[in-house]
């Protein structure tokens, strides 16, 4: 009986270390991912990091009840999504305040622009068309630019988008295509 | 414009766009990566405004937390000071209740010793006069 109760016991203690591993390796995976998802969308650093970080705290104490139905990405990437939109519902004002304070423009990404083999003249191009697109996604609403950024920045497939976002997949080509007409509009504004 | 130049110049935008998009990609794969393996307080270009507001954090955290434990402090003030003024207006109370049984078993006690004494003290019955007036008057022969 005691000698059944300790092996449970040892049972319980290994799989509690298996569990720990298994999120350690999700959390090194998957953290730049979605640093870089909640960077993009809010365009402020600390933000970023503060919400990535409640993020993996999140999804440590529910590791538990994670049962592996859809890829731990897609469901990190889901609690990402519901924390930036919690963000903007609870505390609306401080995050605009927050935002219009830290936040940088967006096209400050195309200076990251690997300038790889192009020419002076075509890297310029690239980069103001890197502004321009920034410029047209800073100009979203919320939903299309979560849309935008997960097809576009991190290559999801329309059905993941839609089971991150917890959408449709007819919802998400909607605002995907509403999206990318803002951007063809603001890149065609510049010929 | 003729269909073949329309189909043409679609297609060149759409080209230009899917460059763009790629680009946007690159470029924002390539801010996040610099932005999150950078250590945070050598940013020198942002470093300041975050080091600013560190530190009205933390200032605004220790004000919060003067006003926390001075609050906790006079709030464990007035409490102590409320169990106090109870414990006194139960003392009295219990002093009075104290007083009343007192006085009540004085009372009691007096009544009976009234009783005690009346009945001591009663007259002898009328039946049995006669004899006391004989033995008056045997004592006064």
């Amino acid at each position: 009986m005691a000698a059944g109760t300790a092996l449970e016991a040892i049972n319980m203690a290994t799989a509690e270390e298996i569990a720990a591993e298994e999120f350690s390796a999700v959390v090194i995976k998957h953290r730049p991912q979605i640093f870089r998802f909640l960077l993009s969308s809010t365009r402020d650093v600390d933000l970023a990091e503060t919400l990535t970080q409640e993020c993996f705290l999140k999804a440590h104490r529910n590791w538990a009840s994670f049962r592996g139905e859809s890829s731990a990405m897609t469901w990190l990437m889901r609690i990402a999504i519901n924390l930036q939109k919690d963000h903007w519902r609870n505390r609306r004002m401080q995050f605009w305040r927050h935002t219009q304070s830290h936040a940088v423009d967006m096209d400050e990404a195309s200076e990251w622009l690997p300038s790889g083999e192009r020419s002076a003249e075509q890297k310029l191009l690239a980069r103001e068309r890197v502004g321009q697109v920034a410029k047209a996604v800073e100009r979203l609403s919320e939903r299309q630019r979560t849309v935008f950024l997960l097809r576009y920045v991190e290559e999801m497939e329309l059905s993941e988008i839609a089971r991150t976002a917890g959408l449709n997949e007819g919802t998400v080509k909607a605002h995907l295509s509403r999206a990318l007409g803002r951007v063809r509009a603001e890149l065609g504004g510049r010929r | 414009m003729s269909f073949e130049d329309q189909v043409n110049g679609v297609g060149q935008e759409l080209d230009e766009l899917a460059e763009a998009l790629q680009d946007f990609r690159l470029s924002v794969h390539g801010w996040s990566e610099a932005v999150y393996s950078r250590p945070r307080s050598s940013q020198s270009g942002t470093a300041v405004a975050p080091a600013r507001r560190r530190s009205w954090r933390l200032a605004a955290g220790w004000a919060l937390g003067c006003v926390l434990v001075a609050g906790s402090l006079s709030g464990g003030g007035l409490y102590e000071h409320r169990q106090q003024q109870m414990r006194i207006a139960a003392e009295r109370v219990a002093e009075q209740q104290r007083l009343a049984a007192q006085e009540m078993a004085r009372q009691e006690e007096e009544d009976l010793l009234a009783k005690v004494d009346s009945d001591v003290s009663r007259q002898v019955p009328s039946a049995m006069e006669p004899l006391a007036q004989l033995m008056t008057g045997d004592v006064s022969q």
